[in-house]
């Protein structure tokens, strides 16, 4: 287990406000001081104190780096393939769409699993919200939202509500209800209110609190009920444009990634920023937790997805080829984190080896960029949804693994008998 | 030929362009006189059009270049088409790659997507006018469409577009007639790319920009340096260690994986039968073997399986040692709750468990147990963490254990199910489509569970006698 979980969190006293507010543990100069997170941030946009210039605050920093990357350095000593060559090889992967879900009238930009494992929120750029059974593909719910590009979507946990927001710079929480007729815009309640569009938001562990992330370049932690800000994470330069929770026993951190190329490691309680990765070359689309919570994935704008360690605080594998040049919109791992699913700019999805680093099988079948990828809380299936409109459930046909044994990169044969396909 | 360019491929508020870069090596590869696509001179109309190539070549080209199938080269030569950077001669409004004898051609450098500058509407509005010059008023149906939008928009700059579009159509008739040719269907190709027709979507389509320049200076310095002290203040761990507990988790997790193992006794996404999640739910009476096991692998795994927490808190009760979870349940209600319920909650939860003498009294060290009940003083969300996470911790390194060595868990291995694998017939198979289970709607197994806590709840409450004996339950007359 990730040690991050159990970071103590001081609560008392802000040195510089006075008020009662979770506290970072930071230290200026090798002195230590605690600030709460607005302080923080305030200090952090005041100018240059007195006796600093531009110049010497660059030359620290150059300074610390050269000494971080040093001490990181010692401890790198062994690389991911190494360590995986013990691990038994793939078999053939088969994957076929088993369902196709046609109900949008335009892009699907977002889509998320009830913890139910069956049913399925989307949101598209016309504003509506859809959920779905996706079992037997029917609609259950629908929404229609007062804003077009409605770019993050969540499911509740319990199952008994949804979020949604985008270019209304809100979120905003519907509660379902099991009354077809009932309109479901009535019961709307605004949670998140930022200062710019919406790109993420997601519940964590109950349906009380919403975690959203924003164009303007923060991320939130927000009280459904009252619609209060608990908390706020301030750190990237540019707009953050995805967010995952980690899926650990305390859960007590969260990653963003953003268009400033880095992706950030929060502790929600504080609103201190852990860690950071700055190793991508362009805009960071979406960022997801390895399952057991030491590891997340990210897919960025440069065609690369990176797998990068949180314990050992560096990027651990790049999964790339010289054949795919269009960005990675989305990522997801399979339940035991050994298959990376990655949906492309160029309509396809890419399905890579986690440990060994080489692509198992390659998806077509859409017909426009797949904007978003989730597996299914039990790992049965993976859900795509694209900006052809539509969204896809594909599952594993057969498996069989043969140790040892090398395979090609490239897409397995398509052309597998139909079993009651949609 | 060289083509030299002095484009930008950083970080802008237009997205997604990031790919250029790497695509235009290729196509300059592609169009290398030598190594490159074999082109010809082709007939079209009286007038012969240079350098030709055909589907065909193109795909063999990329496959053999960049060694792929040829589907994903299929994949690949339409986003290049779709792109601008190619553009099929014939059937101009289709921008795919068909890999047969139709002709296509590479666009000139000059009208290749750029990062910098988004095709401008005035410039297609210069186009549109001078191309309605040309054809005499017979324009295509979407460049109609087009056009009349942009005339409504653009009204008082008209003029200047339409004698901006005169100057050029004299220019034009200067020029030769095959370059005039491979001039038009350049620039045709171009403005199909940047403004496709109605219900065509085009790849330039990128979505919506961006709101902060990424390449705007960085005004944070003394928060970097911050930060950066406080990164090397962190203590991380060696590489192998942690690589290692990568390899194990997978190993250790490959037989419940979906897409690894076949779940038994079918995966309900083929078969369109649900008994896998039947098998598998929180009330089922008998676990699924495969369950059991995964309940061994860690303490984290018995209790987010919610048919294992069950099992867990039976075993807890024969222990009565149920407090730690109950105490533990509580606390993470607190923490995820609602804001206006934490002082009512904490306030149950010091008189629960905390309170010395409380009826549920939890057994964690005196240094926590003081902090906590300080710190309840002026409750606030994570108050509880310290006594929560020593008692997560007791838990999960001594109960734990000693549940593995139960009876009730050694017992509940032994009755676990193995469902024998489903094999069905097509027209089972068939049948099951028609017959999905619409299953459970989450909200109400959701009321169904806040009902079964409630219950116990209130069966876990302490029997207060002296309230027993004013309701004469207890009365001996």
């Amino acid at each position: 287990m990730c040690d991050q979980t159990f970071l103590a969190i001081t609560f008392g006293p802000c040195d510089s406000c006075s008020e009662n507010r979770p506290l970072m543990n930071l230290y200026i100069k090798t002195e230590p001081i605690n600030y709460c997170s607005l302080c923080m941030e305030i200090m952090a946009c005041q100018g240059l104190a007195s006796g600093e210039t531009l110049k010497s605050l660059k030359a620290e920093s150059e300074t610390l780096r050269k000494k971080l990357e040093e001490e990181r350095k010692k401890l790198h000593d062994v690389e991911l393939e190494k360590v995986a060559e013990k691990a038994e090889a793939l078999g053939e992967l088969n994957m076929k769409t088993r369902r196709t879900l046609k109900g949008h009238g335009n892009k699907v930009l977002c889509m998320d699993w009830c913890k139910d494992k069956r049913r399925i929120v989307s949101s598209s750029q016309d504003g509506k919200v859809i959920v779905w059974d996706a079992f037997t593909t029917n609609k259950e719910h629908a929404v229609t939202m007062p804003t077009t590009w409605v770019m993050a979507c969540a499911y509740a946990p319990s199952g008994c509500a949804i979020a949604c927001g985008g270019l209304d710079n809100k979120c905003s929480v519907y509660p379902l209800s099991l009354d077809k007729d009932e309109n479901l815009a009535a019961k709307k309640k605004s949670v998140a209110m930022h200062t710019n569009y919406l790109s993420g938001c997601t519940f964590t562990n109950s349906d009380m609190q919403i975690l959203t992330s924003s164009g303007d370049g923060t991320s939130a932690l927000w009280d459904v009920e009252s619609g209060q800000l608990l908390q706020s994470f301030h750190g990237h330069s540019a707009d953050v444009l995805t967010l995952d929770l980690a899926p650990s026993e305390t859960g007590n951190t969260f990653v963003s990634g953003g268009s400033d190329k880095k992706a950030n490691v929060w502790d929600l309680r504080s609103g201190q920023n852990v860690q950071s990765f700055d190793t991508h070359d362009s805009d960071i689309n979406c960022v997801k937790y390895y399952p057991s919570g030491d590891a997340f994935a990210s897919a960025s704008d440069d065609s690369t997805c990176r797998l990068f360690d949180l314990r050992a605080d560096r990027e651990v594998s790049i999964y790339s080829k010289d054949s795919i040049m269009f960005g990675a919109a989305s990522v997801d791992f399979s339940l035991s984190g050994r298959l990376l699913f990655a949906g492309y700019n160029d309509y396809t999805i890419n399905v890579w080896d986690v440990l060994k680093g080489t692509r198992v099988a390659i998806l077509f079948g859409h017909e426009n960029r797949v904007s978003s990828l989730r597996v299914s809380p039990d790992g049965t299936a993976f859900c795509s949804g694209s900006w052809d409109n539509t969204l896809r459930n594909k599952f594993l046909f057969t498996m069989t693994a043969y140790p040892g044994q090398r395979w090609a990169n490239c897409a397995p044969p398509f052309g597998t008998p139909n079993h009651g396909q949609m | 030929m060289t083509i030299r360019t002095l484009r930008d491929y950083g970080q802008h508020y237009r997205p997604r362009m990031a790919c250029l870069k790497n695509v235009e090596v290729f196509v300059v590869e592609m169009q290398d006189p030598k190594s490159g696509v074999k082109g010809a001179d082709q007939k079209l109309n009286v007038t012969i059009i240079p350098h030709v190539i055909n589907g065909q070549d193109i795909l063999a080209w990329i496959v053999t270049k960049m060694k792929v199938t040829t589907e994903e080269a299929q994949a690949f030569g339409t986003m290049l088409v779709a792109y601008g950077y190619i553009y099929p001669l014939q059937n101009h409004r289709k921008l795919v790659l068909v890999p047969d004898s139709t002709l296509y051609r590479f666009q000139t450098p000059y009208f290749w997507p750029v990062q910098k500058w988004p095709a401008e509407d005035i410039d297609y509005a210069i186009y549109l006018a001078r191309r309605n010059i040309r054809k005499k008023g017979m324009l295509e149906p979407y460049e109609q469409q087009h056009y009349d939008n942009l005339h409504k928009w653009m009204n008082p700059k008209w003029d200047f577009i339409v004698m901006q579009a005169t100057e050029q159509y004299k220019a034009n008739k200067e020029r030769k007639k095959p370059d005039r040719v491979v001039l038009d269907c350049q620039e045709r190709a171009y403005w199909i790319v940047h403004r496709p027709p109605r219900r065509t979507h085009s790849a330039m389509d990128y979505g919506l920009d961006r709101l902060i320049d990424p390449n705007a200076e960085e005004v944070t310095g003394e928060y970097c340096n911050i930060f950066l002290t406080q990164a090397l203040m962190r203590s991380a761990v060696k590489s192998s260690m942690s690589l290692t507990a990568f390899v194990k988790f997978v190993t250790t997790h490959h037989n419940h994986d979906p897409f690894l193992t076949t779940p038994v006794p079918s995966n309900p996404w083929i078969t369109d039968s649900d008994e896998f999640w039947q098998l598998n739910s929180r009330s089922v009476d008998i676990p699924t073997k495969l369950s059991v096991e995964r309940w061994v692998l860690s303490f984290w795994e018995l209790i987010s399986d919610p048919r294992g927490r069950v099992d867990f808190k039976l075993f807890l009760k024969k222990e009565h040692s149920a407090e730690n979870m109950a105490f533990y349940e509580a606390a993470e209600e607190m923490r995820w709750g609602a804001a206006s319920a934490i002082p009512e909650k904490s306030q149950f939860i010091f008189n629960t468990f905390l309170k010395p003498g409380a009826p549920r009294w939890i057994n964690i060290d005196g240094r926590t147990m003081g902090l906590t009940v300080k710190g309840l003083v002026v409750p606030h969300r994570y108050v509880l963490d310290a006594a929560q996470t020593h008692i997560f911790l007791l838990m999960k390194k001594d109960t734990f254990y000693r549940y593995l060595k139960s009876p009730v868990h050694k017992d509940m291995q032994k009755r676990a199910l193995v469902p024998a694998p489903h094999v069905f017939t097509d027209a089972q198979l068939e049948a099951n489509v028609r017959n999905r289970n619409p299953g459970v709607s989450p909200i109400l197994q959701w009321q169904q569970e806040e009902e079964e806590k409630a219950a116990a709840a209130v069966a876990a409450r302490p029997i207060d006698v002296k309230a027993m004996v004013a309701t004469n339950k207890l009365d001996r007359k």
